[in-house]
């Protein structure tokens, strides 16, 4: 059976991941030179990966050492975000920050992804598993995402690794929805019909045929997974469920500033203005990513992202 | 099934319950005492069945800690929860659908795009850090609100909205985000429709064309995500209610993580569960209402 569906036949039906792709990050591009919110947008994101990668190195002062003599102190030009009830310098302590906030967002996105879609393609041809599989992802959107995270986390204890594994729980169950519903509408098409006429095998049915026709919506609703998680990640941290206090983070940062409000406005404002300048960047990628694959989704896909 | 998701998870913790309840100087013989007094040595089957067999009775169960009944430690929490959600979802709903109407009227225009930058803005905004910084501005510097605090029914209606005016802005600004850009979405996708040029044709007026004939047929996936935003809210309630002191179920689930009391954990995350359940359950029924073709 094989034979008759070699290469060149599917090549036609779909072209290939990796062209597709191609072509995307190309007009990616292209649109960035015409779009300059798109462009700041993916500035943004650069500067960001750029800050999570060396800001331990940039910080000009040990951020975790404390400083009794320097507590408190207002933005100056040594300081430029002032120093914390500690005395610690709150610039260096958000741009290291910035590194907890990508390390968990992109974990997080990468395991959904990766799981999400593979457990999909899977469920969606075993009817008995997609069942049994089904009534445990609507068991888990049931909870809104942030309170079955808190509750997880106050089982397996906070550290980082634990607040990727229970942000990447939801934000699975929410792509298996997602991905799964697309394959079942697309396994009713006329070429996935055709390719199973001529006898291509499941396995390669799912992944030459139907995975390369979901690459739109599993790349956008990618974008808003990673803003999520971003906002997540903070949220937890602030409500002192998310990575120990110890390490720096935009959530835990904020969270020490709010008890000084009066007197140390610095401390929680400068860390929340880089959190909603990342999300603000995501966001803007993943809208634009989506009205360039397909414009009537317009204002669409976005619901999807916010249920989760 | 949400329920054996909810006790599972809280039974499988490492987390001993039995421990820090007894504290740091107890012997080995009082935890056993107390293990055995909150039923931790019976099997997790029979451990399950009789949670979910009080459960039924509407009993959720004793916190470990006060060893007091769940549901009259949550009596007294429901009032703050209550009505901050009713204000913020009854006005996220009028400034969504309000702005998400002007902006599909102007569509392109200026006021449009301004509107639905803020739209995004508030999806970005991090609730917790909106919610400083109206703090800082109101509370703080212009000294409008009180900073924390809050005051029940019972101290007069003026006193209890004063003192829930700024987590209900916080919230509803940011869940009117969401429902102004579907509002917007949904008109524009109904205004191209046939009926509509029919309606404009015998001479209706933009406004009644608008109110009449466009908004309707838009209601279904407004109704949608006003439900999903629900649920948003739960999640924005345990930040808000942390933040401004208010003694709401948010902040009671805070407290009970922090304390490991397991059942009032399981008893809340019931209770969310629940009321969304109900939530959906609503927007099905709201659905028939604004369509008549859609049927049960």
């Amino acid at each position: 059976m094989a034979v008759i569906s070699d290469s060149s036949n599917e090549w036609e039906l779909a072209p290939p991941f990796s062209t597709r792709l191609k072509g995307m990050f190309g007009s990616t591009y292209r649109a960035a030179k015409r779009d300059l919110v798109l462009a700041a947008a993916i500035s943004v994101l650069l500067v960001g990966l750029f800050l999570a990668v060396f800001a331990p190195t940039l910080a000009r002062t040990d951020y975790e050492r404390t400083d009794p003599v320097n507590r408190m102190l207002a933005p100056n030009s040594h300081n430029w975000f002032g120093t914390d009830n500690w005395g610690r310098d709150v610039f260096d302590r958000t741009i290291v920050g910035t590194r907890m906030s990508f390390l968990v967002g992109f974990s997080v996105t990468l395991i959904s992804t990766v799981l999400g879609v593979g457990i999909a393609l899977v469920i969606s041809y075993f009817r008995i598993l997609d069942a049994v599989m089904m009534r445990f992802v609507d068991g888990f959107l049931a909870f809104p995402t942030i309170l079955l995270a808190l509750a997880l986390i106050s089982l397996i204890g906070p550290s980082v690794g634990n607040v990727i594994i229970a942000l990447s729980v939801t934000a699975t169950a929410g792509k298996i929805r997602l991905v799964r519903g697309a394959v079942l509408s697309l396994r009713e098409s006329t070429y996935v019909e055709a390719a199973k006429a001529v006898g291509v095998p499941i396995p390669r049915i799912l992944l030459l045929h139907i995975l390369p026709n979901i690459v739109g919506i599993i790349i956008v609703q990618a974008t808003f997974t990673l803003a999520s998680a971003i906002l997540a990640e903070a949220s937890l941290s602030f409500l002192g469920a998310g990575v120990p206090e110890y390490v720096p983070s935009w959530g835990n940062i904020i969270a020490t500033g709010q008890g000084y409000i009066q007197v140390g406005f610095h401390i929680s404002f400068f860390p929340g203005l880089f959190l909603t300048t990342t999300v603000l960047a995501v966001v803007l990628i993943g809208d634009s990513v989506r009205d360039h694959l397909d414009p009537r989704l317009r204002g669409r896909l976005k619901t999807t992202a916010a249920q989760q | 099934m949400v329920g054996m998701i909810t006790f599972t998870l809280v039974y499988i913790g490492p987390g001993d319950p039995a421990a820090i309840i007894a504290g740091d100087e107890a012997t080995p013989e009082i935890l056993e005492q107390i293990r055995a007094d909150l039923g931790f040595d019976r099997p997790f089957p029979v451990q399950m069945g009789d949670w979910f067999w009080k459960l039924l009775h509407g009993d959720l169960g004793t916190s470990y800690f006060s060893r007091r009944e769940i549901t009259e430690l949550i009596t007294p929490r429901l009032q703050p929860t209550l009505s901050l959600g009713f204000q913020v979802v009854v006005l996220s709903t009028i400034i969504g659908i309000t702005t998400g109407m002007l902006a599909a009227w102007k569509a392109g225009s200026r006021l449009d795009r301004n509107l639905m930058v803020l739209a995004v803005l508030g999806f970005a905004t991090p609730g917790f850090w909106l919610a400083f910084l109206t703090i800082w501005i109101f509370a703080v510097n212009l000294g409008w609100f009180p900073v924390i605090g809050y005051s029940p029914i019972q101290d007069g209606l003026f006193a209890h909205i004063h003192s829930l005016f700024l987590p209900v802005m916080v919230n509803s600004i940011l869940a009117s985000a969401f429902i102004s850009r579907i509002t917007r979405s949904a008109m524009l996708e109904v205004l191209r429709e046939d009926y509509i040029r029919t309606a404009r044709a015998k001479g209706a007026s933009e406004l009644s064309v608008f109110l009449r004939h466009a908004f309707r047929p838009s209601a279904i996936p407004v109704a949608t995500v006003i439900g999903a935003s629900i649920a948003g809210l739960a999640t924005g309630f345990v930040l808000t209610e942390t933040i401004f002191a208010i003694p709401g179920l948010g902040r009671m689930l805070v407290d009970a993580i922090v304390r490991r009391d397991y059942p009032i954990i399981q008893a809340l995350l019931m209770v969310v569960a629940i009321v969304l359940i109900g939530v959906n359950l609503i927007v099905d029924i709201l659905y028939a209402y604004i369509d008549p073709r859609i049927r049960y």
